[in-house]
């Protein structure tokens, strides 16, 4: 009669159904549990997600400024002398090969604007009265919200354009033509008002006029405070290594060369800086959910001993028990990780919508973080799955119920 | 008897190794011919339900060889045992053992579950052993809604499933009134009638007394064995 004994074996679709048995049968607990894996991938996705969408936002904002602006202006600090760049500066530097534009800008130091001459001269506002070249709002990318920048005729005559800030203070809302702002001494009619500049927020406190109105009406020395430079994107560097020189040949120490740009740059570096913060506390979040799945998985093992026991009499053997629970396990947190991945991805959605930017959710987050998930569950579901796998069958069989 | 024995053990021994040591089984020696019903009977304590366990190869003897199926549970691993239990062993447990969650037909389907085979055949041949059961009618409803007797029902079918070379019972009225303990008796027999090897444990003399041999036991040594009195 001895016939040779056929292997035990569980066709790979029966693990899945086995591995789905104690899910189904405590749905809450298995909620709960996929839960603190759920929250710790949504965490790190949307973390990801929101910082690869504010970078993107960031490089379309580059890419609409252009990195290629140069700011020149004389220094200020003890033992610098004069802090003046010299008057023909911006002609030498137009001089180096790669340089595109230049832009003048001179601040008129003593006039100050009000809203009517009726106003003590003490109440400026804070805000600044700059001469400018006409190919500033070019060079600077900046937008006209209202009316019209200057040209060669108004940038001649009395005429002056705010920046957004400025207008604000002075009570200019719309252009009509007709507005005045006492300047200097005298009116100059209001024939702009300008967006927020990103480049140049100090602009935007400023009230700005012609350089030959300023020369005209202000007695404006035309002496350069700062010279806006646009350069071949390909040779700021070496751009930026002659600018001192040129623009002020016996001090070039007093030369101050930025680009105002490698502000943003830093800003968003800072926000790196708290990404990964974020993405830690992600892990730790992951982690506790990894904790959680562990001791629920612990008790169910404790809990369906008898399971274990009838599962071992119809012919399971050690690795089949341990699959089963592994799977469990595995099954848990992969629930966990897709609704994670699926949350982080509807946070990270509806917050760029609210900022206006493009939802970018990196590939590398959604996979990672399902496999993350996993490893987790992995991990987690060892320990019980070979705890269940060693529980001998007699033993298993003999807890009643 | 006739063909060669389905299960036999000889001079098995069983301790624990407690202190003092818990000898379980002292020296137990039967066989089960093919198409045989037997009961082992005896009070709580004399060792029926670790001689079950030995029987239906969840555990190894101490000492002495058990053969099923014209294995030597001996010389078989762990694995192999489980195979064992797949293909030849089927059990009835006195707390049915039974998962909650599924249907009788799935729970059923569920004893040829570590064969390999596929759900689609075992869930027709668990119809099959259902309707031997006499639960064709309750297919589909899940264990939890199904009485008592009901439930064994679908017990016994689920070791029946695969045809094995044995049937191990432990206890299969334990948990049912007299009326259905009776009915359940009744369908052993008609099984065992049908040609299906059945051992039942039992502490229950009157249910021993219907089949047609019992082996007593008592402080793990066989009393006495009906068949004894039969020319071997």
């Amino acid at each position: 009669m001895p016939t040779t004994l056929q292997p035990s074996s569980l066709h790979p679709r029966d693990l899945g159904r086995t591995a789905t048995v104690g899910l189904r049968t405590r749905r809450l607990r298995t909620a709960l549990s996929a839960l603190g894996i759920m929250i710790g991938i949504a965490a790190m996705v949307g973390v990801l997600g929101l910082s690869e969408s504010s970078k993107s936002e960031l490089l379309a904002q580059l890419d609409r400024l252009g990195t290629n602006l140069l700011t020149v202006e004389a220094g200020t600090g003890i033992g610098i002398g004069s802090g003046e760049l010299p008057v023909e500066a911006a002609a030498m530097i137009a001089q180096i090969g790669p340089v595109e534009t230049t832009t003048v800008v001179s601040a008129v130091d003593e006039a100050k604007v009000y809203r009517t001459d009726y106003i003590p001269e003490g109440q400026t506002g804070g805000i600044s009265v700059q001469a400018v070249d006409l190919n500033l709002l070019d060079t600077l990318a900046g937008t006209v919200a209202d009316g019209q920048w200057l040209d060669a005729a108004t940038g001649a005559y009395p005429t002056a354009v705010l920046g957004s800030v400025a207008a604000e203070r002075l009570g200019v809302t719309e252009v009509t033509g007709s507005e005045q702002v006492w300047l200097g001494g005298r009116w100059f009619t209001v024939i702009g008002i300008l967006q927020e500049f990103e480049l140049a927020p100090d602009l935007d406190r400023a009230a700005m006029v012609g350089l030959e109105a300023a020369a005209d009406f202000l007695e404006d020395d035309g002496v350069p405070t700062r010279i806006l430079v646009r350069v071949d994107p390909d040779q700021v560097d070496a751009v930026m290594g002659v600018m001192a020189a040129t623009a002020n040949p016996e001090n070039p120490e007093e030369v101050e060369v930025a680009r105002p740009t490698d502000a943003l740059e830093a800003k968003e570096a800072a926000d790196d800086a708290l990404t990964a913060l974020f993405l830690g506390l992600g892990a730790v979040a992951l982690l506790v959910g990894g904790v959680g799945i562990a001791n629920v998985m612990v008790i169910s093992v404790l809990e369906r001993r008898s399971e274990i026991g009838l599962r071992r009499a119809l012919g399971a053997t050690k690795r089949h028990v341990a699959s089963q629970f592994l799977s469990e396990a595995l099954l848990l947190s992969g629930i966990g990780g897709v609704g994670g991945v699926l949350l982080g991805a509807a946070v990270t959605t509806a917050y760029a919508a609210i900022k206006g930017w493009d939802a970018l959710i990196p590939p590398i987050a959604i996979g990672g973080g399902v496999i993350a998930a996993l490893v987790i569950g992995a991990v987690a579901g060892l320990y019980p799955a070979i705890r269940a796998a060693r529980m001998s069958p007699t033993e298993a069989l003999r807890t009643a119920g | 008897m006739p063909s060669d024995p389905v299960l036999s053990l000889h001079n098995v021994t069983k301790e624990y190794p407690t202190t003092p040591v818990v000898r379980a089984l002292g020296g137990v020696s039967f066989a089960v011919g093919e198409g045989e019903l037997v009961a082992v009977v005896g009070p709580s304590g004399s060792g029926k339900s670790t001689l079950l366990h030995i029987m239906g190869t969840l555990d190894r003897p101490t000492s002495g060889e058990v053969t099923v199926a014209g294995h030597r549970v001996s010389e078989l691993s762990d694995r192999d045992m489980s195979s064992l239990r797949a293909h030849h062993i089927g059990f009835v447990f006195q707390q049915f053992h039974l998962l909650s969650g599924y249907t009788a037909l799935d729970n059923v389907a569920d004893g040829l579950l570590y064969t390999g085979m596929r759900l689609r055949t075992r869930r027709e041949m668990a119809e099959v052993a259902l309707r031997r059961a006499g639960m064709g009618h309750r297919l589909d409803h899940v264990a939890t809604k199904l009485s008592g007797g009901e439930r064994q029902r679908v017990a016994t079918a689920r070791a029946l499933i695969g045809n094995p070379s044995i049937v191990l019972a432990d206890e299969p009225t334990g948990n049912l009134d007299s009326k259905t303990s009776d009915s359940i008796v009744e369908l052993i027999e008609e099984l065992n009638e049908a040609g299906t090897t059945i051992v039942v444990i039992t502490h229950n003399l009157d249910i021993a007394r219907q089949f047609p041999r019992s082996v007593g036991l008592r402080d793990g040594r066989i009393e006495y064995d009906t068949s004894w009195g039969e020319v071997a």
